[in-house]
């Protein structure tokens, strides 16, 4: 077999994957990737523009016979060091009443939940990529019976296999969701899948909501001693010549918010949306909008670089009052962003 | 709880008392830390509140200025203070009180019209400020400025008073408002 046998779209393939790659991350990328050897990549000339590398790089990769299972590999590596640049859903799984608790098979798992999109869609590309906490990054390029997958819109899905909670990257091509849920439940032999009201791009902080992981701080001390000790360190930093006559409010408002929010860092949301259905209420008798019947609808939407940490210092801040409303405080506990809010 | 009043105490010797009123404290502080460090040969306080009334207090010293920060970016921060005038001796008004606002720079942001606070100021006789407290340069210019205020509220500057001070600022700085 000769070196240049390689499918031109493949390699075109190869070629726009790799030079996705920022120059600065390219040999970690690569390492990780493990398929071109130490020998190989000392061979290529990284002093040149990028263009010139990646050709090598190719040419390097149709030596090796790569194939498109190797170049999905990278995709998802790509991918995995790149994982806020695509927006996450949370799904969770549950099993029927009375199902015995199997244990988990990894491989049963990869080979059931390929045959069931193979069987539906005939051209249908599934990788697997193995990742920490018994998970697995799963990358999928949908085809139809009739065209080859698009390998340029692929879907993700991160599948923590001891839980029943699955990380799926929102595809363009929402008709094969349905799918692609059905393939997961019964290859896990879950019974029924749900999609959660919780989606960012932050896949780490999904994560640390739903596995409730958020709220771990590694200090482990009397609540009342930290505060008396933070506000200490402010009086000595702060100038003598300046009072604050609200000290008392000014510590409850601390304290409240110490409370609510906890000592540790928030985990990383963009937005929280609230969709209201409610009839309108007013203090005044009469008026046109009070006889109406019908809820008006309304959408309320609060976006920020990092919504949780943004609502903790609203009330310091001196913008809002202490305690914010539950329906801000409850997002991480709750494990929504999306809420829909109808008269009781 | 008792309405503030301008002279019913004694005042330090060589000490000038100026208070902050705002709902937003890091504003408060900046400008506060931005004060102390102008030269001033009086000695200086800074006595920062939420809103009036303050809580009672023996030992607070006699206040000289009163400088009410509205943030044009929130309406809870106008309201704040609108609530907090009730609560002083009308006393105060004749050159001890002053408004600040900030934030005009980024109109977008603003949910309060200018002539909100214009049409305030007017009602209370007292002199309007503008200064945008987030930008340290202008802060410290309007800072050096307060000090200059406090120091002739104190009675620190010889031939100078506050009601001097009231009637020449009102020249300059506010236009009546058949002029807007």
């Amino acid at each position: 077999m000769s070196a240049k046998e390689m499918d031109e779209t493949l390699a075109e393939f190869f070629r726009r994957t790799i030079l996705k790659i920022p120059m600065t991350e390219m040999m970690t990328i690569l390492k990780t990737w493990n398929f071109l050897s130490e020998n190989q990549l000392q061979t290529v000339n990284f002093r040149q523009r990028k263009e010139s590398i990646v050709q090598d790089l190719v040419l390097l990769c149709e030596e090796n016979h790569a194939s498109l299972n190797d170049a999905a590999h990278l995709d998802i590596i790509y991918t995995q060091f790149h994982r806020h640049q695509k927006i996450w859903d949370v799904f969770q799984m549950s099993k029927a009443p009375g199902d015995d608790i199997d244990l988990f098979d990894m491989e049963q798992f990869k080979s059931s939940f390929k045959k069931i999109l193979q069987r539906a869609l005939k051209n249908v590309t599934v990788s697997f990529r193995d990742a920490e906490e018994n998970s697995v990054w799963i990358r999928i390029a949908w085809g139809t019976q009739y065209k080859k997958p698009n390998q340029y819109k692929p879907a993700y899905v991160v599948y923590y296999s001891q839980t029943p909670y699955a990380f799926t990257s929102s595809s363009r091509l929402k008709s094969n969701l349905p799918l692609l849920g059905q393939a997961l439940t019964v290859a896990s032999k879950h019974h029924q899948i749900v999609k959660m009201d919780l989606r960012s791009r932050y896949l780490d902080s999904l994560k640390a909501i739903v596995f409730k992981q958020y709220n771990q701080s590694f200090e482990t001390h009397n609540c009342t001693t930290s505060l008396q000790e933070g506000s200490l360190g402010l009086d000595i930093n702060m100038d003598s010549r300046i009072i604050h006559e609200n000290k008392v409010e000014k510590e409850r408002v601390q304290r409240v918010t110490q409370e609510i929010f906890g000592d540790y860092p928030q985990p990383r949301l963009e937005f929280a949306q609230y969709k209201l259905e409610t009839k309108f209420k007013s203090d005044l008798n009469g008026g046109i909008l009070a006889e109406r019947e019908e809820p008006l609808r309304c959408l309320v939407k609060f976006s920020s670089p990092h919504l949780l940490e943004a609502l903790k210092s609203l009330a310091p801040a001196g913008i809002a009052d202490a305690p914010l409303s539950p329906l801000l405080t409850c997002i991480p506990n709750k494990g929504k962003n999306y809420f829909k809010i109808r008269d009781k | 709880m008792s309405a503030l009043r301008p002279l019913d105490k004694l005042p330090g010797l060589n000490t000038a008392t100026i208070l902050l009123v705002g709902t937003e404290d890091a504003l408060l502080q900046q400008l506060a830390d931005s004060m102390l460090k102008a030269d001033c040969t009086s000695e200086l306080k800074v006595h920062l509140a939420r809103s009036l009334p303050l809580p009672c207090s023996v030992n607070r010293p006699r206040i000289d200025l009163i400088v009410f920060v509205v943030n044009l970016h929130s309406k809870l921060s106008l309201q704040s203070v609108e609530e907090s005038l009730c609560h002083l001796d009308a006393a105060f008004f004749l050159g001890k009180v002053a408004f600040l606002a900030t934030g005009a720079g980024r109109d977008s942001h603003c949910s309060i019209h200018r002539n909100t606070v214009v049409k305030l100021a007017h009602t209370y006789r007292s002199p309007l400020l503008f200064c945008d407290l987030e930008i340290e340069d202008f802060r410290a210019a309007m800072a050096q400025r307060l000090v200059r205020l406090l120091q002739i509220c104190a009675g620190h500057v010889p031939g100078v008073s506050a009601l001097n001070l009231l009637s020449l600022m009102r020249g300059s700085e506010n236009p009546s408002l058949e002029d807007l």
